[in-house]
């Protein structure tokens, strides 16, 4: 063996290749066949894209770093199913680009965190989380009252996304800036019947921060952290399902 | 036959260049996370909308691995690869590039995460323009590396170079897959990666957890593999162990990766076969601990007297020690305690402060006298001091946040005797306090070792002894 070895170390090139090799198998094999998606991912009802107001709120919960200490990821555990909710499934994940497990609960885990708090709540808790939970350590985001949420740009954030595959439609692009300002209650009925129409009737439609004329950043990562959770139909979950449909009795 | 047997002439210019950025970044990573540890104790401390510790974490382990963690590995490895190949580095103008280009890098992604510039993803946070950059940098890294080695003196490639070449060659394999991502515009910071949900959950932890197989293990196992035997003045401890340990080594550690993801929506064959593979990776890892440690053999004395020896050797019981906790930690049945509590922070810390930091410390302090061309460092005693106060932060740390995780752990599954849950989330937010503590006063003191050993460098480059015999 020794002999055999003194070849590959005089030859830098024969190093290199079986170095690469050495490190590919482990990759492939774990990485390819979770592109299978139909045995990765369980079908579910109810899971869609982000509105253009969630997108907006999801950019500003992964650019304030918030994924370093909340998860959003579930274990099939007692106490984790009774304090935070079913346990997640692959599906509901299945369009967040990057995904937001986190790895860390310094705060709570926020997988189904949306409707468990009033938006009122979420306002004043996102300004001063020391008032609603005094011994908290997570810091205050008070400017996002003031800031605008600058949604101009946001058609092109739904374009990009199609483009790594998530299933929007062309109107959905066409229409985010109205979309967007149409869920924080600044459009006409029509638009948001055109909202429903583009996305579907599980969508909330509301002033989330309170405040008229003006979107701002609270609104969108308000109504991102609403629909956590939300969108899927777990009434209609069956854990065997994919063993049933393989194996009829 | 002379001309072969004479010294060359080593580029130790770049070399320099890499040891002062190291220890600057260094400094400022160790500064960062003293204060974001600060800021869990003291929520007060966040500043927003720049200063929250959701944009500061990336910085510090931006700042602490690749800052500090690279500029060291370029170091080490170009002073290296010289040596052993007794050849001076090829095209050191492309070297000097890989100096300049990363640091820009590191400008580029620190800048971005106070500004809120950031893909999201730990460890791989830098937006697709400062990814592109960081491309093309390694990739000139990996010519100039390779190329020096195959213009090389030496018929044999040693054993420091095949990690040093693993931790090159494989961090690019998995920056290129991990990284690709699609900008908004070319006008915007913003970009959206390929990968979504389970498989960009698979597809990042094969990259983060390899992140600390090939950046922090592979590359710093190269540095041990030079630097031990050279400090103990004896050969490795065994040629057999060196080539087992090291193709087992990168073999294993590339399916550990779904140990991150215990119980979560990854199915389970890969949840397994990530458990498997990170018990197995136990016996490679401490290979390589025994071939360091062992190197001593016949040599032990010398630890009594040289304290930078001292060092390297502390810095193999932090890394056989968090070798094994790792593995225990990848169970999946131990993870369902330890996993999202600071059980793994301590975790992390141990190896990071531990072996990665400690090694490069040895390394650091053996280079600069050398690079230099003085005799001695200024003061064995100051290294002394910062090898024993470090030490000590880093066991306030790792025991303070031990005993905080599984605290935690602990009381989030406690049920009280009715059957409900005991405790409310944010009653173990408060339990928590009291070991943030304890873990930056913990901080504190690494941070004051690394001043102290900033000053003794200083000092010993700035005493100018004419009379220093200087021999590579």
């Amino acid at each position: 063996m020794l002999n055999k070895h003194s070849k590959i170390e005089k030859n830098s090139i024969l190093l290199l290749v079986l170095v690469v090799i050495a490190i590919s198998v482990g990759g492939l094999i774990e990485i390819v066949p979770l592109f299978r998606v139909e045995t990765t991912i369980e079908p579910i009802k109810g899971i869609r894209p982000y509105t253009p107001l969630e997108l907006a709120g999801q950019d500003i919960y992964i650019r304030e770093g918030c994924y370093g200490c909340h998860s959003q990821q579930i274990r099939p555990l007692r106490d984790e199913v009774e304090r935070y909710g079913h346990y997640s499934l692959a599906a509901e994940s299945m369009y967040d680009h990057p995904f937001q497990w986190g790895s860390k609960r310094t705060g709570p885990d926020l997988a189904r965190v949306g409707g468990k708090y009033s938006d009122d709540w979420h306002v004043g808790h996102m300004i001063n989380p020391q008032e609603f939970v005094p011994e908290s350590i997570m810091p205050s985001y008070s400017t996002m009252e003031s800031r605008d949420a600058n949604l101009i740009n946001i058609g092109a954030h739904l374009a990009t996304l199609k483009l790594v595959g998530v299933p929007y439609t062309d109107s959905m692009v066409e229409n985010a800036y109205d979309d967007a300002m149409t869920q924080a209650k600044e459009g006409s009925s029509e638009s948001e019947l055109a909202l429903f129409e583009r996305y579907g009737k599980n969508i909330n439609i509301r002033n989330f921060d309170g405040k008229k004329g003006v979107v701002s950043e609270l609104d969108a990562i308000i109504a991102y952290l609403q629909v956590l959770g939300t969108m899927a139909n777990l009434k209609d979950y069956d854990p065997d399902m994919l063993t049933k449909e393989t194996n009829p009795e | 036959m002379i001309k072969s047997l004479a010294v060359p002439e080593y580029n130790d210019e770049i070399v320099k260049k890499f040891t002062i950025a190291a220890v600057f970044w260094g400094i400022v990573g160790f500064c960062a996370g003293l204060f974001i540890a600060l800021q869990m104790a003291f929520p007060g401390l966040n500043f927003e909308p720049y200063f929250t510790f959701g944009r500061l974490r990336p910085l510090h382990t931006s700042a602490v691995i690749f800052a500090f963690g690279g500029n060291v590995l370029f170091a080490t490895s170009y002073f290296v690869v010289q040596r052993t190949c007794r050849t001076r580095i090829w095209g050191s103008r492309l070297a000097s590039f890989t100096f300049w280009g990363y640091q820009v890098f590191i400008l580029l992604a620190a800048l971005g995460y106070v500004f809120g510039v950031t893909q999201g993803k730990e460890y791989a946070e830098p937006e697709w323009y400062a990814d592109l950059w960081l491309t093309i940098v390694w990739v000139v890294y990996l010519v100039v590396y390779l190329m020096t080695l195959t213009k090389r003196e030496e018929p044999h490639i040693y054993v420091a170079n095949w990690f040093f070449l693993a931790f090159i060659v494989t961090v690019a394999v998995l920056h290129l897959v991990n990284g690709i991502s699609v900008p908004v515009s070319l006008t915007s910071f913003k970009s959206y990666p390929l990968w979504g949900g389970v498989q960009n959950a698979m597809i990042q932890w094969w990259y983060g957890h390899n992140a600390v197989g090939f950046f922090l293990t592979a590359g710093f196992l190269g540095i041990m593999y030079y630097f031990v035997p050279k400090r103990a003045n004896r050969p490795v401890y065994s040629y057999r162990l060196s080539i087992l340990h090291f193709w087992s080594l990168i073999f294993i550690y590339i399916w550990a990766g779904p140990h991150h993801l215990h119980y979560t929506a990854l199915p389970d064959w890969a949840q397994t076969l990530g458990m498997t593979f990170s018990i197995i990776l136990w016996m490679p890892s401490w290979g390589g601990m025994i071939n360091g440690l062992m190197t001593l053999s016949g040599a032990w004395h010398k630890l009594r007297e040289d304290p930078v020896l001292k060092f390297m050797i502390v810095s193999l019981a932090f890394y056989g020690m968090s070798t094994f906790e790792g593995p225990v930690m990848a169970i999946k049945e131990v993870n369902a305690l330890s996993h999202y509590t600071d059980w793994t922070i301590g975790h992390v810390h141990s190896g990071a402060l531990g072996w990665v930091a400690f090694i490069s410390f040895g390394a650091i302090y053996h280079l600069v006298p050398k690079l230099w061309k003085r005799k001695e460092l200024y003061s064995l005693k100051l290294v002394n001091a910062h090898l024993w106060i470090a030490t000590i932060g880093i066991v306030f740390y790792i025991s303070a946040m031990w005993i905080a995780g599984v605290m935690q752990g602990l009381m989030w599954r406690s049920y009280d005797s009715l059957g409900y849950l005991e405790y409310s989330f944010v009653e173990t937010v408060m339990a928590m306090h009291p070991y943030y503590i304890i873990r930056a006063l913990g901080g504190v003191l690494f941070l004051i070792g690394a001043l102290i050993m900033v000053y003794n460098l200083w000092k010993t480059v700035a005493t100018n002894d004419d009379k220093a015999q200087f021999v590579s």
